[in-house]
């Protein structure tokens, strides 16, 4: 069976920078990878080449077989046109540190932005989706609020309801409890577990241990953009291989 | 706990003693408002007591035909130039922020040209076209053509007045809708991307709706200096308000009144548009508050 996410040795920099140095990483479908390492490691710029925010500089990305912005052609890859790309981000769900609702449309418009524009799918059928997704994540009673009035979980909640409105293969999160006062960031993980349970492939890059241990399948643990080692959360977080792996799990928990 | 313990002082207190808050008081302010007051009551009394303002011949003149006519032409000639202005004044903001360095380039070079020509030199420039070209014509760049007309008869004052209010405002509002687009926070395009909204709709949906918080009041400004800036297209003999007012004074001699009767209509014009802002302004900072 082909992996749902497959990196291959994927090189990027900004200028001089070299943030991945070589990421080969292969998600199975309903797998759940939670993605930990030192600030600056690479994680997020690991997270946006998949859904091609960024450009890699060589190395591909696949998902579900397809390759990712690029169409190759014997031993060349041409770049793919803009229509083609936004086709392809819409397999792939984002979640944001700092939710990017958009702030003047209503929590069942921001829901229904990505299903009418990038899929074209009728109203009438978004409406009823909307609707299932808002009360999924708690909220059904908050459709017609705007985005400032709710709390930080809240708004979280309105954003993984809005990546989840495109039916995702692939659902990725970086850091998404991260701008989150203490008490919220149970919320957010509760609809994190139960989207796990229900076989959503996802790719996690958070800093809660605790989450990691109890709903991935696989920690990677990311160091100066490379994974340094990966495996089920029992080899991970309680035997790591490497110095740095442990020094950092030692400073987390 | 500190926090239940303040919770719990003050309905305890309320009972025992009623307190009334006593205001600080501001003498210099009394004394400024008194003085400003004073000073309105004396224009105001002048404005009213002292005939050479001749208020009933601005009454007289105040709804003449010839001055209604002449309001109506500076609304269009305002609203030419503003829509025309800012329809190509968003398309050089946006070439401006293209990663296309010659889309930039000639934007720049635009605002730098159009914002350093007085506007009254290029009117004059529009107007006199024909001199330099006395034949336009239209066809293949560098090709055949397929009509021709006269440059004259392509570019009347009207014309040339709208086009250089037009062009002129486009600058300014290049120079807007830049400043209005940067505002947006950068997750907000990076977010639409991620959800593969398509490129065009980014833009309208979600990008131009929030920057428009940044662009209305300044637009705002725009427009109500345009219904007034419409006043220096007089020297094309287009009979706008200002023109229209000259050439009843040249006429009558009632030249105060008539200065009136034009002050009246640009104040009310403004008055009118700067309500009109409110509720643009109101209507694009839903969601805030
Ligand atoms: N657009 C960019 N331009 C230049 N440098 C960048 C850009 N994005 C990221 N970087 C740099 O790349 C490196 C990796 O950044 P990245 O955001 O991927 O790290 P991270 O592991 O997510 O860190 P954190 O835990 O702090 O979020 C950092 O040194 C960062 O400064
Ligand atoms: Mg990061």
């Amino acid at each position: 069976m082909t992996a749902m996410v497959e990196l291959r040795d994927v090189h990027k920099s900004f200028g001089p920078l070299h943030v991945l140095r070589g990421v080969s990483l292969s998600v199975r479908q309903g797998e759940v990878a939670v993605i930990l390492g030192p600030s600056g490691s690479g994680k997020s710029t690991l997270l946006r080449t998949i859904n091609h925010l960024e450009k890699v500089e060589s190395g591909t990305v696949e998902i579900e077989g397809e390759l990712l912005g690029y169409r190759r052609s014997g031993d060349r890859l041409h770049e793919l046109h803009e229509r083609e790309i936004l086709r392809q981000r819409t397999k792939i769900g984002f979640v944001f540190q700092n939710f990017n609702l958009f702030p003047h449309l209503t929590v069942r418009q921001n829901v229904a932005e990505a299903p009418l524009s990038a899929q074209r799918r009728p109203r009438a059928e978004v409406d009823a989706l909307v609707t299932r997704l808002l009360d999924r994540v708690g909220l059904a009673e908050k459709a017609g609020a705007y985005p400032r009035t709710l709390s930080g979980g809240q708004q979280q909640r309105v954003a993984i309801a809005r990546a989840l409105a495109l039916e995702p293969k692939v659902l990725l999160f970086d850091e998404p409890t991260s701008a989150l006062d203490p008490e919220l960031v149970g919320e957010v993980l509760e609809v994190m577990k139960d989207l796990a349970r229900s076989g959503t492939t996802m790719l996690v890059v958070t800093h809660e241990i605790g989450f990691a241990r109890e709903v991935a399948d696989t920690v990677v643990f990311m160091d100066a953009g490379l994974i340094l080692e990966q495996g089920p959360p029992s080899q991970v977080l309680d035997g790591p291989r490497h110095e740095r792996t442990r020094a950092f799990i030692g400073k987390v928990l | 706990m500190t926090l239940s313990g303040t919770q719990a002082a003050p309905a305890a207190r309320r009972d025992e003693i009623s307190l009334r808050v006593v205001p600080t008081r501001h003498p210099l302010r009394w004394a400024a408002s008194a003085l400003a007051l004073l000073l309105f009551a004396m224009a105001a009394n002048s404005l009213f007591t002292n005939p050479a303002w001749e208020w009933e011949v601005v009454g007289e003149y105040l709804f003449a035909p010839s001055v209604l006519r002449s309001v109506v032409l500076t609304l269009e000639l305002t609203a030419l130039g503003i829509v025309l202005g800012f329809a190509l004044g968003t398309v050089l903001a946006l070439m401006r922020l293209s990663p296309n360095r010659l889309l930039s380039s000639v934007a720049w070079g635009y605002v730098w040209l159009f914002r350093s020509v007085p506007l009254i030199l290029q009117l004059l420039f529009w107007y006199n076209l024909a001199l330099l070209y006395p034949r336009l014509s239209f066809g293949v760049p560098f090709g055949p053509a397929f009509f021709d007309v006269g440059t004259m008869d392509l570019i009347g004052p009207l014309t040339a007045a709208a086009l250089g209010l037009a062009l002129h405002q486009a600058a300014y509002a290049a120079e807007i809708v830049r400043g209005g687009l940067l505002s947006v926070d950068p997750g907000q395009r990076e977010a639409a991307a991620a959800l593969g909204i398509p490129r065009v709709r980014r833009l309208f949906r979600i990008i131009l709706p929030q920057a428009m918080r940044t662009i209305v009041p300044n637009a705002g400004n725009e427009i109500i200096g345009l219904v007034k800036g419409t006043s220096v297209v007089y020297i094309m003999a287009l009979p706008e308000l200002f023109y229209q007012v000259q050439v009843i004074y040249m006429r009558n001699g009632r030249v105060m009144a008539l200065l009136l009767v034009a002050a009246v209509w640009y104040l009310a014009l403004t008055t009118a548009l700067s309500a009109a802002q409110f509720y643009v302004e109101r209507h694009y900072g839903r969601g805030r508050s």
